[in-house]
Order: structure tokens, then C-alpha cells, then sequence
């Protein structure tokens, strides 16, 4: 879709602004580039569209150089999104939305019916905004109308220059969930420029972190905060991130691997016995191939030893439990509702791999948080 | 010789010249007309071209602005050689003086246009023209217009200087009125053009507010 050959750019007085970059993004991949202010993300965005030229080596889209296109032609097909959003102040924003589209010569009834499609996609109901000037709008209004442009003619790729960062936290979070919701939606290729970690984490399917010009790492975001490749990018994401992002922590980093488990048919009181000997408050209750079938607490066991036979007749069918894809955050949510504090995760065929408890989630958020602190 | 009072000498004369009045004002409408118009072509025209090519900046602000420092009379008199005596050396000095307060409000105007704005009109595509025409001349407008209607009141008062030159207009009665001593035929020249700059001036604002793109009001 998207690539990069050994692209550089090298401005007249010798500063060397982007080295040699190399990367290819897939169709509807949504690439995150960030790094510290000078490391050339930007430049690198906008050689895309060719608002700064490249002076070496190839960029090429869906296999085709973009200098082999009109410049302005060129941009016409990209959607471009930036920092100070840009609208023309003397257009309405029915016409700011329109620029595009007249440019290409698109007939005014068309343009009319995108023009509300549109607005309607980036939640401003066209009947009040339409005909409205971009100063009556606040900031986080005046970008959706940045967005609502950048889509207007249907372009493939849309580039996006820090779009979120003069807004207000509260609606810069509203809006990157809408802009992942419109990316899932509208399977556009996204290139995304910003400085924050914690936008690029929530808004990237890879992320690519730049210093001096160069690309140190192009990875998806779980890579990153598992394997930096570079110091750089260590000491960049910050470890602390794992606390603040659960989400990206796989659940089978935080399970304990040893668990007790009992078929079905085992008696209440060898159950008992085999709870207190291995400390345990609960025992997950397997069939013969691994498979999870439940819980048995230790309370329910004392509380019923004399009506039993099996521990199946009181045991916790296997409603409560995670799949070994899925994430802390998935855990710290069930958490929540699991009766006895733990919940079994189990591979794709139910067998049991690993148990998450309370305690095995605390200890693996604290010994995060003593990293990060000795790390200071 | 009577002793009459300023305003009776203005009655008097006023009757007895009314028709010349008259003539003065349209002599003196088209001295201001034709130079305002050559001005604005071309103070517009530079004042784009600076903001294309830097380098002639400095060269063009400062040339206008040595022209606006020589004396309008010496100015008139420096363009006898080469447009000999009358109007077209009148139009020509007049055109010159009224040139730099169009070409800083145009190149001032542009300059000032956000440049979020024209980075977003490129990026999304449009060619140089086309921001020009679309984007920086709409948003520039009311600061041409400032200059303009600047320009235009210098203009008529300094039209009246044109008398000097043979150019005829309303300065031909304040100069007749000096000479032989008569306050009121001043006054029968003065009074025309400070209506005509009071005109000028309200006209072009009215021309500036109609002029200021809606989003911008």
C-alpha cells in the first residue's frame, strides 16, 4: 500500500532531517509515528504528500512513486489532518467540507449529500452546522470538521499531524475513540503523527518510533512494551506504561502456572484435605483430558461435607473463566465478579493453563510499579 | 475694494463661479479617479508579487516608501520633464503618492492570512493560484480595502496641488484665492474637496465592511 524504500530527506543547509528510512504499511493499517520533537516523524508524514519533498530514495503507493503524480493531484487523494485544524475561516462548513470535492469536480448534488454523510459520521448534525462558520464552533467541533474534510472525497490514505493536541483532555479522549471507531469502520490506511505515548498506545495497530531521522522500531504495541529493540525505545515508552495500558499486558504474563486441580468425582472430604495441605482457597475442577469444568470453594466444601457424595454436586460451573489471549485489564475486569477472587485461564480447547487471583494480580501491577520507581 | 466677511466672500464668489465649481469637482473627481485606479492595479499587483518573491520586498516597500517622502509638490514638479505640464503628470505624481498604502495593506493582508490555513489549502491540494485567488485574497480584502480607502483620501487632498501644474481641479481656486488675497475663493476650493475625501472615506468603508467575508464579521 504504503512504502518506504530508503528515504531521506536532506534540507539546503546540509540538515539532515529523515536517514534512510525504510517501512511498507498494509491497507487499513492505522501506523502510528512518534518521537521526541526533531526526530523527523513529521517530515516523514509530510513526504508522503509530498509538502516536503524527499531528496532520496522511493516512496512509493499501491506500487506507484509518488513523484511520478502531479503534486497537487497527489494531495487531492490523501486526506490530511493538522495540529491547528486549519478551516477556512471565511467558508461555512458545509463548503470547508466541500474543498475536495469541488476541486475533483464533483457535481453540487453530490456534494451536498456527502457533505451531510459526512457530518452525520462525525457526529454534527448537518441541519445546525452546515451553514455555520468555523469560529461559531469550539475546538474539538472545529476538528471533527478537519476529520469530516480530510474523508470528504473518499481517499484512501489520511495523514494526521498531531490532530488531537491543542484540544482539551476531555475532548481529546472522546475523539481519538471516535477516530478508532471511524478507522474500524471506514478501513482506511491512517498515518498518525503525535508525541504522546499514551495516544499512540491507544490509537496504533503499529507503532513507529523516530529519533535524529532515524526509525528505531516499527512495531505493533505489545512488541514495543515487550521487546524494545533500543534503549531509546525503552527509556521512551517508560515502563510504568504497562500499569497505565492493562490492556497490553497479556493475561498469561500475570497467572500463576501452578494450579490445583480434582476431577469431578473426588470425595468432599479428600478435597478438603488436599485444600489445606496446598494452602488454596478454592479448587478448579477438571475432566480427565484438562478441561475445565468449575469451581469448588473451600467454604461451600465445610459448609456441606455431610450432604455430598462428589464435589460436582456443589461445584461453580465454568461460566467464570479466561482465554490465554486475552489481557490483564480483561482480568482485573472479571475480577469484579468472580466469587472467589480467581479466575482459571484455559487455552483454546479448555484445557487449564494458568489461574489468575487477586494476588497474582497485585503482585504483578506492584512489581511493575517497583520497577518503575527503582527505575527513577 | 469691499470689506466683506469670509462668508460673504464665499456667497459671492460661490454665485458668481458655480459653474466653474462644478467643472473643477468632475476635473478633480477624474484626476483622483484615473491615479486611484492605476494604484490599485498595480499596488495590488506588487503587493502579491512580494509575498511571492521575497527578495523584492525590501525593494519594493522601500522604493514606494521614498516616493511617499518626497514633497507632493516636488514630486509634480520632478514629473514635468517627463510628462510635460498638466493632467497626465498630475495623474502620474498622484498615482505614485497613493501607491505604498496599497501595496503594504495588500502584502501586509496576504502575509497575515493563518498559516494553518494555507498549509490545510495546500495539503489538501489546491495549486498556488488557486490559494491566492480562494483563500489568502478573501481573507486579505479588508486590509487592502484599508489601504485603499487611505490611499484614496490622501489622494484628493493632494490632488488640489495639481492646480500648480496645470492640471486644473478644485486647488485652481484655492491657488486664485491665495494669490489675490481672497479667503473665500479658498474656501470654495477647500470645502469641495474635504466633502469629495469625506465621500471617499465613507464609501470605501462601506465598501470594506461589504467586501469583509461573512466567517470574519
Amino acid at each position: 500500500m504504503l512504502k518506504f524504500e530508503n528515504v531521506s530527506k536532506v534540507y539546503g543547509d546540509g540538515f539532515q532531517a529523515v536517514k534512510s528510512v525504510n517501512f511498507e504499511i498494509q491497507k487499513g493499517e492505522f501506523l502510528v509515528l512518534i518521537g521526541p520533537s526533531g526526530s523527523g516523524k513529521t517530515t516523514t508524514m509530510k513526504m508522503i504528500n509530498r509538502m516536503e519533498p524527499h531528496t532520496s530514495g522511493t516512496i512509493s503507493i499501491d506500487g506507484k512513486d509518488n513523484n511520478s503524480y502531479n503534486a497537487s493531484e497527489l494531495r487531492r487523494s490523501i486526506g490530511y489532518v493538522i495540529q491547528q485544524i486549519g478551516l477556512f475561516p471565511h467558508y461555512t462548513i458545509e463548503k470547508n467540507i466541500a474543498i475536495v470535492p469541488q476541486l475533483k469536480g464533483w457535481n453540487s448534488k453530490r456534494i451536498k449529500a456527502r457533505v451531510n454523510e459526512l457530518l452525520d459520521l462525525v457526529g454534527l448534525d448537518p441541519k445546525i452546522y452546515a451553514t455555520r462558520y468555523p469560529k461559531e464552533l469550539s475546538g474539538g467541533q472545529q476538528q471533527r470538521v478537519g476529520i469530516a474534510r480530510a474523508l470528504a472525497s473518499n481517499p484512501d490514505i489520511i495523514l494526521m499531524d498531531e490532530p488531537f493536541s491543542a484540544l482539551d483532555p476531555i475532548t481529546r479522549d472522546q475523539l481519538q475513540g471516535e477516530l478508532i471507531s471511524l478507522h474500524k469502520k471506514l478501513n482506511k490506511t491512517i498515518v498518525f503523527v503525535t508525541h504522546d505515548m499514551d495516544e499512540a498506545l491507544k490509537m496504533g495497530d503499529r507503532i513507529a518510533i523516530m529519533k535524529d531521522g532515524k526509525l528505531l522500531q516499527l512495531d505493533t504495541p505489545e512488541k514495543l512494551l515487550h521487546e524494545p529493540a533500543h534503549g531509546f525505545v525503552e527509556e521512551f515508552i517508560g515502563k510504568h506504561r504497562i500499569i497505565q495500558n492493562p490492556e497490553l499486558m497479556p493475561v498469561t504474563d500475570i497467572m500463576s502456572e501452578t494450579v490445583v486441580t480434582s476431577l469431578p468425582q473426588r470425595s468432599p472430604e479428600k478435597a478438603l484435605t488436599l485444600i489445606r495441605q496446598r494452602k488454596i482457597t478454592s479448587l478448579i475442577v477438571v475432566d480427565d483430558e484438562n478441561k475445565l469444568l468449575g469451581i469448588v470453594s473451600a467454604y461451600d466444601l465445610i459448609k456441606k461435607l455431610d450432604d455430598i457424595q462428589t464435589i460436582d454436586e456443589i461445584m461453580l460451573s465454568d461460566e467464570l473463566f479466561l482465554l490465554n489471549s486475552a489481557t490483564a485489564k480483561d482480568a482485573i475486569i472479571m475480577m469484579d465478579e468472580s466469587p472467589y477472587g480467581m479466575i482459571p485461564v484455559v487455552d483454546a480447547q479448555k484445557k487449564i493453563v494458568g489461574l489468575v487471583t487477586r494476588g497474582s494480580l497485585l503482585s504483578a501491577m506492584s512489581s511493575q510499579w517497583t520497577e518503575t520507581e527503582e527505575g527513577k | 475694494m469691499k470689506n466683506l466677511t469670509i462668508w460673504e466672500q464665499l456667497v459671492e464668489q460661490s454665485q458668481m463661479r458655480w459653474k466653474e465649481v462644478l467643472e473643477a469637482t468632475s476635473v478633480h473627481i477624474q484626476l483622483v479617479f484615473f491615479s486611484m485606479l492605476i494604484a490599485i492595479v498595480l499596488g495590488i499587483s506588487l503587493g502579491i508579487l512580494i509575498t511571492r518573491v521575497p527578495k523584492l520586498t525590501t525593494l519594493v516597500l522601500g522604493g514606494a516608501g521614498v516616493m511617499q517622502t518626497i514633497p507632493s509638490l516636488a514630486l509634480l514638479g520632478f514629473m514635468i520633464p517627463i510628462f510635460g505640464i498638466g493632467v497626465k503628470t498630475a495623474i502620474a505624481a498622484l498615482f505614485l503618492y497613493s501607491l505604498l498604502p496599497i501595496i503594504r495593506n495588500t502584502y501586509a493582508g496576504i502575509k497575515d492570512v493563518d498559516k494553518a490555513t494555507t498549509e490545510a489549502a495546500k495539503g489538501m491540494g489546491m495549486t498556488s493560484m488557486q490559494i491566492l485567488f480562494k483563500v489568502e485574497l478573501p481573507l486579505a480584502i479588508p486590509v487592502i480595502m484599508a489601504g485603499i480607502r487611505t490611499a484614496a483620501v490622501i489622494n484628493v487632498g493632494t490632488a488640489t496641488l495639481a492646480a500648480f501644474i496645470g492640471a486644473g481641479g478644485l486647488g485652481d481656486f484655492i491657488f486664485l484665492g491665495i494669490t489675490r488675497g481672497i479667503d473665500g475663493l479658498i474656501l470654495l476650493g477647500a470645502i469641495p474637496a474635504a466633502l469629495l475625501a469625506i465621500i471617499l472615506e465613507t464609501f470605501f468603508s462601506a465598501v470594506e465592511r461589504w467586501t469583509t467575508p461573512e466567517g470574519l464579521k
